[in-house]
């Protein structure tokens, strides 16, 4: 170890993910302003610029900006429709803005020296819970204790109603960790890959397989950011789903 | 809590600046992601749901409704061609018949003309024949008179010649009989 020092090998894959009060040198409070904060600033900017910028021309044939927004409009709209059904439609805004966040942040943060706010536990678990907690008081709203129903498979056999009805349970209160986790675990993981790599680099004889490596994880990066997005996206569809009707 | 205060950087961070143990698990830092993350997704949501959504909804219902009636007027120009092209089938049909009956009555025509032609050379050639057969059956009566004169005289110069007078009506006779035979 002491030698690989002196030899430059030293890195720290999860310095990255330090937050960083942007002015000043005091403790991070709730309220500073942070590097984690200039990057959400900045995926919100990059959002308002596709989305609001790009479609004040509300042009029938669209400019390129516009029709990205329309794309992914379309795209999340549809998928709303398709697994919710047409009553979970006004959900979209949510869905959207949801979707939206998370894949601007997964990309931003692939730009070299940025933050990726989506790979803090906190802010997914934010996300996971949020969504958790909305969707399951929807569903007592609107089904009010029928929505029980969704643990209890009244197709099943007598005997294992109860059994299933428990594994039901249990995996209802899974969802919210499952959702949160894997969408931080998949990004901090590859950024702390990229920079491993990025700290082999640095030794001239692997630095060829080392630069090659980034190269193959980043193309992966690209794919699993947007991959992840969708997966956080349909999950939260299929949840919502399950408050609306949760008779299966 | 006395270590916070002093190193500038927190709980979290080492002196050289390096994470002790994941940033992601750092307490301290927690309540900061959620304020922020918060106060982004609200600003997001307002932004999509008070702009850009019903703004990018109505581009695509108005493009639908363009493509749509689009649609509809090439679907009615297409009947219009279908119109045109069969207005042109039964132009095509009635000139090819009209053409047909042109060429039949001409035929008509002309065959009747060729028989009409036909009977008179016919005729013609009728009375030619008849004419020509007439000239045939003169001449050969003149003929066969003239053979029978021959023949009397010549039998009358060889009577006469043998020495014997004879009778010219036994000759004639006799000539006749011969000629017959």
């Amino acid at each position: 170890m002491a030698e690989e020092k002196e030899g430059g090998l030293v890195f720290h894959p999860l310095d990255q993910f330090i937050v960083k009060p942007l002015f000043g040198d005091g403790p991070v409070q709730w309220y500073t302003v942070t590097n984690l904060t200039l990057w959400m600033a900045i995926a919100l900017l990059a959002i308002i610029g596709v989305f609001v910028l790009g479609s004040r021309g509300r042009a029938v044939i669209p400019s390129r900006i516009q029709s990205i927004g329309e794309l992914i409009y379309g795209f999340i709209y549809k998928m709303v429709e398709d697994v919710t059904g047409k009553d979970g439609v006004k959900y979209f805004p949510y869905i959207m803005t949801l979707f939206l966040f998370i894949l601007f942040s997964n990309y931003l943060a692939l730009i070299p020296m940025s933050y990726s706010p989506t790979s803090m536990i906190a802010v997914t678990a934010v996300l996971g819970f949020g969504v958790f907690i909305c969707v399951t008081a929807l569903g007592f709203i609107l089904n009010g204790p029928k929505f029980l129903g969704l643990f209890w498979m009244s197709d099943a056999p007598a005997i294992l109603r109860p059994i299933i009805a428990v594994i039901e349970v249990i995996s209802y209160f899974v969802r919210p960790v499952s959702h949160s986790i894997r969408l931080a675990g998949n990004i901090m993981a590859g950024h702390a890959v990229l920079k491993v790599f990025a700290g082999f680099a640095a030794l001239a004889l692997v630095s060829p397989f080392a630069i090659f490596g980034i190269v193959a994880i980043y193309g992966l990066e690209v794919l699993v950011c947007g991959i992840q997005a969708y997966v956080f996206t349909i999950l939260t569809c299929v949840y919502l789903r399950d408050a609306l009707h949760p008779s299966h | 809590m006395a270590t916070e205060t002093t190193d500038a950087a927190g709980v979290c961070v080492d002196a050289g600046g390096s994470a002790l143990g994941m940033p992601q698990l750092c307490a301290d830092w927690m309540s900061n992601q959620v304020f922020w993350l918060v106060v982004t997704l609200v600003a997001i949501y307002f932004v999509m749901s008070r702009i850009a959504l019903p703004r990018i909804g109505a581009v695509l219902a108005e493009r639908s409704g363009t493509i749509t009636n689009d649609v509809a007027a090439a679907e009615e120009l297409k009947n219009k061609a279908a119109e045109a092209e069969a207005a042109y089938e039964k132009a095509l049909v009635d000139a090819r018949a009209e053409a047909a009956k042109i060429v039949a009555e001409a035929k008509a025509e002309i065959q009747a003309e060729l028989d009409v032609e036909l009977q008179k050379a016919d005729a013609e050639i009728a009375a030619k024949t008849a004419e020509s057969e007439a000239a045939i059956a003169e001449i050969r009566d003149g003929a066969v008179k003239s053979v029978t004169e021959v023949a009397k005289d010549t039998a009358k110069e060889l009577v006469a010649v043998m020495g014997g007078s004879a009778d010219a009506k036994a000759i004639t006779a006799a000539v006749n009989a011969r000629m017959k035979g």
